[in-house]
């Protein structure tokens, strides 16, 4: 499978929560366009890197991030880095859909205001619609556009954050475990959803599910106690893992 | 112990609960209604005063005017042989000393009470007219039950001979009870039943509107930057326990720091609802602080997260989705610290707002009462007249009170939004 070029590359990366080190030395270079599964037992550090990708773990006070990250080629924890910006760039969706208590219009045109991305209300309606559109939700909220966005089901919450997450027309959309709190049927909607955003974005998406990382994702990337352990092609690492602990992990001898 | 036997015990242990948690509020509602009902018993009377209806003739001869009078010529009128020459006509005396005790029947206003009715209807110039002329706190009291006919003469305030006209006054229709609007608009007074609380609600009011216009604001950005902006560490801790402390301190002691530092060494006016709206705030603050803090905490981190994963920076977090959700939360807190401060008395008595105040304060720089320092001073009054009028400021005071815990409880359930 040919790769696409580089566009989020780590390099000797150590995070910190105070004393305990979250993070040992991880270089991951992940491709444009793609889906990159993280996979690992739970505390193994796999949202803890995604968190570094659109810098909020600037949030805990206590986190310390050594190393480099690169987003095209630029060291994203630079002093010269807006991280307002950055985050503008990397889009993220949370393990827990969050839509803001208002209504669903607003969740969606939030952030193109502040950004000042759509001139007048014609072009916000247009993007609204549009956002709505590629997170698969506009036909089953287009009527009801001003309830509030907690109103919603689960899975339509988790897809209305996706939709939000893409209204800035990030390039790199973060995931961390975005279907833990769903059931299979909103779980298949997202996935659907992912394969189709695929296209236009790179998608990293943490995950506790092994069948979903071999659904969605082309590369995969094991963590195990803060380490990368191991990191290639899905097909590669679900069928022919070369370290054992992935393996082991893989078949469900552990984790 | 067998399986049935502690099924058993766990059943009786929760009757017994349920049984106590029900006996604790019954006494607690018995209480409250105790209290209630004593106020309410005490003090009703306050709102309705006791009116000698007078028969008042305005002699034009007599009172040397001219045609057409203006208003300044009647205000400067001396009326008071015209009026002593009416109030000895309620009732025919022939012993000259015993007039001196009719005239006490009335309230010491009626001159004034009488000139008041003239100036608002000055075509009654050289025609007479009934007067509803305030009685004195002892008739008052007499003609509201409350006073003791049975004593012995040497042991009442109101002698046979005024027994014998008050009753002379009933039988012919002459003695009413009228809605007590002195309660209301004058301020105090050493005779009961011209003294009001216009004074002190006008007190209180400016006090708690300088309170309210210097404690919100600080409170809200104090508490904002402490829970969103402010680092954690030894100094913010520090911080966090002194204010709690400062929430503890006793009211008293705001009251010497005001009069210490506001009275004595800013030398600002005395006994004004500036100074004791100053002073309450300074309470007020750190009670203001900790429910917005506590608000601003009980939203949920997720809100701030989602607002700062679409690139909203911390500013915009806070201010368009953290402080909105807090709102409800902020609102009641600084509705429950201001009535906490509008019924705060031990400060403002070391402020000196105990003094008597007669005028009613149009500014806040005017000298005044408030309304539970005038309860603390009428409860000092020996009249029987004070002792109703201390209820009845209770029952405006519980009212404002209810009023605004009321107003805070509706915010919170309007405003309140539910998130995920």
């Amino acid at each position: 499978m040919k790769s696409n070029k580089i566009k989020i590359s780590s390099k000797n990366l150590n995070v910190y929560y105070g004393q305990k080190q979250a993070l040992f030395n991880v270089n991951l270079d992940l491709h444009e366009k793609e889906v990159t599964a993280l996979i690992g037992p739970s505390g193994c550090g796999k949202s803890t890197f995604i968190r570094c990708i659109n810098r909020m773990n600037d949030v805990i006070d206590i986190c310390k991030v050594e190393g480099t990250i690169k987003i095209d080629e630029v060291d994203i924890n630079s002093k010269k880095i807006d991280v307002v910006q950055l985050r503008e760039k990397v889009g993220m969706v949370f393990q827990k859909p969050n839509p803001f208590p208002k209504s669903i219009y607003d969740n969606i045109a939030y952030a193109p205001t502040i950004h000042g991305i759509a001139q007048n209300k014609n072009d916000m309606d247009q993007l609204v619609e549009n956002c709505l559109k590629k997170a698969a939700l506009w036909n089953e909220v287009k009527d009801r556009l001003n309830e509030p966005g907690t109103s919603l089901s689960g899975g339509q919450q988790q897809r209305l954050c996706i939709a939000r997450a893409i209204s800035v027309n990030p390039e790199v959309i973060l995931m961390d475990e975005p279907c833990s709190a769903l059931d299979p049927i909103a779980t298949a909607k997202i996935e659907e959803l992912i394969d189709e955003l695929r296209g236009t974005y790179t998608i990293v998406i943490v995950t506790h599910s092994m069948a979903q990382a071999v659904r969605v994702s082309q590369k995969t990337g094991f963590f195990h106690l803060g380490k990368l352990i191991e990191f290639g092609t899905t097909e590669k690492i679900f069928k022919n893992p070369s370290n054992n602990m992935t393996q082991d992990y893989i078949t469900g001898r552990f984790g | 112990m067998t399986k049935e036997e502690r099924i058993k015990q766990r059943h009786k242990a929760e009757k017994r609960f349920r049984f106590y948690g029900i006996l604790s509020i019954s006494v607690a509602v018995l209480f409250v209604f105790i209290l209630v009902q004593n106020i309410f018993s005490k003090g009703s009377s306050a709102f309705y005063r006791t009116v000698i209806k007078t028969e008042v003739f305005f002699d034009k001869e007599l009172l040397e005017l001219g045609e057409n009078p203006s208003i300044q010529e009647l205000q400067s009128l001396d009326l008071f042989d015209l009026s002593v020459s009416s109030l000895l006509k309620i009732y025919p005396i022939d012993d000259p000393e015993k007039e001196n005790e009719l005239i006490q029947m009335f309230s010491p206003d009626y001159e004034f009470e009488i000139k008041k009715y003239l100036v608002k209807n000055p075509d009654l110039i050289g025609k007479s007219a009934i007067i509803n002329l305030t009685a004195s706190d002892d008739i008052d009291q007499l003609n509201k039950g409350n006073f003791p006919r049975d004593l012995p003469e040497d042991m009442r305030r109101v002698n046979n001979f005024q027994l014998e006209i008050f009753d002379t006054l009933v039988s012919s229709n002459k003695i009413d009870t009228i809605f007590n609007n002195y309660f209301f608009t004058n301020g105090d007074s050493r005779d009961p039943e011209l003294a009001g609380i216009g004074g002190s609600l006008m007190g209180s009011f400016f006090t708690i509107v300088i309170c309210l216009l210097l404690s919100f604001p600080i409170a809200i950005l104090a508490s904002i930057y402490l829970e969103e902006f402010a680092p954690k560490n030894k100094l913010t801790d520090l911080i966090e326990i002194n204010i709690n402390n400062l929430a503890a301190v006793p009211s008293i002691v705001y009251g010497l720091l005001g009069l210490g530092i506001l009275l004595g060494f800013m030398e600002f006016p005395r006994s004004t609802p500036l100074v004791a709206g100053i002073t309450l705030s300074l309470m007020t603050l750190p009670r203001i602080i900790i429910p917005c803090r506590a608000s601003l905490k009980a939203v949920p981190p997720s809100i701030r997260e989602g607002a700062l994963a679409v690139g909203a920076s911390k500013f915009q977090t806070v201010f368009h989705h953290v402080v909105p959700l807090a709102m409800p939360g902020t609102l009641s807190g600084t509705i429950i610290g201001l009535a906490q401060a509008l019924g705060e008395t031990a400060p403002l008595i070391l402020i000196g707002m105990v003094a008597f105040v007669v005028d009613v304060p149009t500014s806040p720089v005017d000298p005044s009462a408030s309304l539970p320092v005038q309860v603390y001073l009428w409860s000092e009054s020996a009249e029987r007249g004070f002792v109703e009028k201390t209820s009845a400021t209770i029952m405006m005071l519980l009212i404002f009170l209810i009023v605004m815990n009321f107003i805070a409880v509706y915010l919170r359930q309007k405003f309140e939004r539910k998130w995920n």
